[in-house]
């Protein structure tokens, strides 16, 4: 059962920061609200009002540009993004991530910005635009701020948003040539969160090359979507192999920081890590190597 | 305290009085009383209350009614005109694509909004339309089969 409160629809950027600003502490912002119910109903949340940013219509867009890479509003919906042409101009993988998010019926409804706000280390969203490289934009009425995705998260369920500011945008830019980027949660329920997420991004000198850089991110292992950084360097500067790519998987199950919870155990989930970054990682250099 | 909601259910315009924690399925079900739209999980994982908001499925459970203000609903009471069944409604009769029922509504919303935007999906592309919506009678098989049989023209929508 949802507490009362009082409910708030501003139809502008200006107007949801200006109430964000006047209510701070005793309010909470709504977009899809298809996570923020569900705290509500738990009696998590019970805020005193209810900010409803899903009609201002001017974070709602995905933008698309052959240098700068896609921008999308944060009001955007999952399955917007899961069916924007934009997507097929190197950013596929974002595309493959919404396709597996939840089910057709949250997508429909639920914002990319929403997701990401919501801080959830086990939100499928983070890890792959972590791995991409991607930015946002906070605003508040007294400016805008940017800031990398990977520095947004802070803890569960906490982000570096201040009261008074709404996260806006999110930028992804072009990937280097070369280029490859996968994504695989795994789960027992196909609509559900992941156990683990894994994404992985491998860029390489040429075609066939050495690996330039790659980016592993973990998501459902610690407090905040995780960076492998020492996986990351098994891979940097090498000839790939699957020899390679499964001592990348060791040290990143060395590095994820999971719980024990309803969904698997500490130890089965540093399993799953091991598993699955190799097997990302093989689709990753895959695709590099096409790109 | 209340809000004004202004909503078209089923062809229907309604103006009504909400507080703003109504959800959309106790806005349908309490307050406009159609009770096909079912409550199940509460949670936006099992599917039973999804209906149609605006052309798109939505689970009626994880949406506030004010949020669904100025929009336009189809539930289950509007699939069937003049008295005549929609043709999801008989291939889910007579290919046995229910038991106990608790999902029948949901799964057919789901399966309207699937066809409505994709009127010729794969079999791959039919389990994903509906798999949003949990059966607890595993009655998948003959679900598919139903849907299929809509896809292949068995069943016209009579006019």
């Amino acid at each position: 059962m949802l507490r009362d409160f009082e409910y708030l629809a501003p139809k502008t950027l200006e107007e949801a920061l200006t109430l964000l600003d006047e209510h701070q502490d005793e309010c909470k912002v709504i977009a899809g609200g298809q996570s923020l119910l569900i705290l509500m109903r738990q009696g998590l949340l019970a805020p005193e009002y209810l900010i409803d940013i899903k009609g201002v219509s001017e974070l709602n867009y995905i933008e698309s540009d052959a240098r700068e890479g896609l921008k999308i509003g944060a009001v955007t919906t999952h399955r917007a993004i899961e069916k924007s042409p934009a997507m097929k101009n190197g950013f596929g993988v974002l595309a493959e991530m919404e396709h597996r998010l939840a089910s057709i019926q949250t997508r429909n409804w639920g914002t990319i910005g929403g997701n990401i706000s919501h801080g959830d280390p086990a939100g499928d969203p983070a890890p792959v635009l972590i791995a991409l490289n991607a930015t946002l934009t906070t605003a508040g009425l007294g400016g805008t701020r940017n800031m990398a995705v990977e520095d947004f998260s802070l803890n569960f369920f906490e982000t570096a948003l201040e009261p008074s500011e709404l996260l806006t945008e999110i930028q992804v830019p072009v990937a280097p040539p070369h280029t490859g980027t996968a994504y695989t949660k795994f789960n027992i329920i196909e609509s559900d969160v992941a156990t683990v997420g894994v994404a992985v991004s491998i860029t390489l000198d040429s075609g066939d090359g050495v690996c330039r850089d790659a980016r592993i991110v973990l998501g459902a292992c610690g407090a905040t979507p995780i960076r492998a950084k020492q996986a990351e360097e098994v891979l940097r500067g090498k000839k790939i192999t699957d020899k390679r790519l499964k001592e990348a998987g060791q040290e990143a199950s060395h590095e994820a920081e999971p719980i024990s919870d309803i969904s698997a155990s500490e130890e089965y989930r540093r399993e799953l890590v091991k598993v699955l970054v190799a097997r990302v990682g093989k689709e990753a250099l895959a695709r590099a190597r096409q790109a | 305290m209340r809000k004004e909601l202004r909503l078209v259910v089923n062809g229907q315009p309604y103006e009504l009085y909400v507080k703003p924690k109504t959800l959309l399925v106790e806005v349908l079900r309490d307050h406009l009383g159609l009770t096909g739209t079912k409550r199940g999980c509460n949670s936006a994982s099992c599917g039973a209350c999804t209906v149609m908001l605006n052309g798109m499925a939505v689970k009626s459970c994880s949406i506030l009614a004010l949020q669904a203000d100025g929009g336009e609903v189809l539930t289950v009471e509007g699939l069937a005109s003049g008295g005549e069944l929609h043709p999801l409604q008989e291939a889910f009769l007579d290919h046995g694509a229910l038991q106990c029922g608790f999902c029948t509504a949901g799964m057919l919303m789901s399966a309207k909004a699937m066809l409505d935007e994709n009127p010729e999906p794969t079999k791959k592309q039919i389990k994903e339309g509906i798999h949003g919506n949990i059966c607890r009678c595993t009655g998948y098989n003959s679900i598919i089969r139903a849907v299929t049989a809509v896809v292949n023209g068995e069943y016209k929508e009579k006019k």
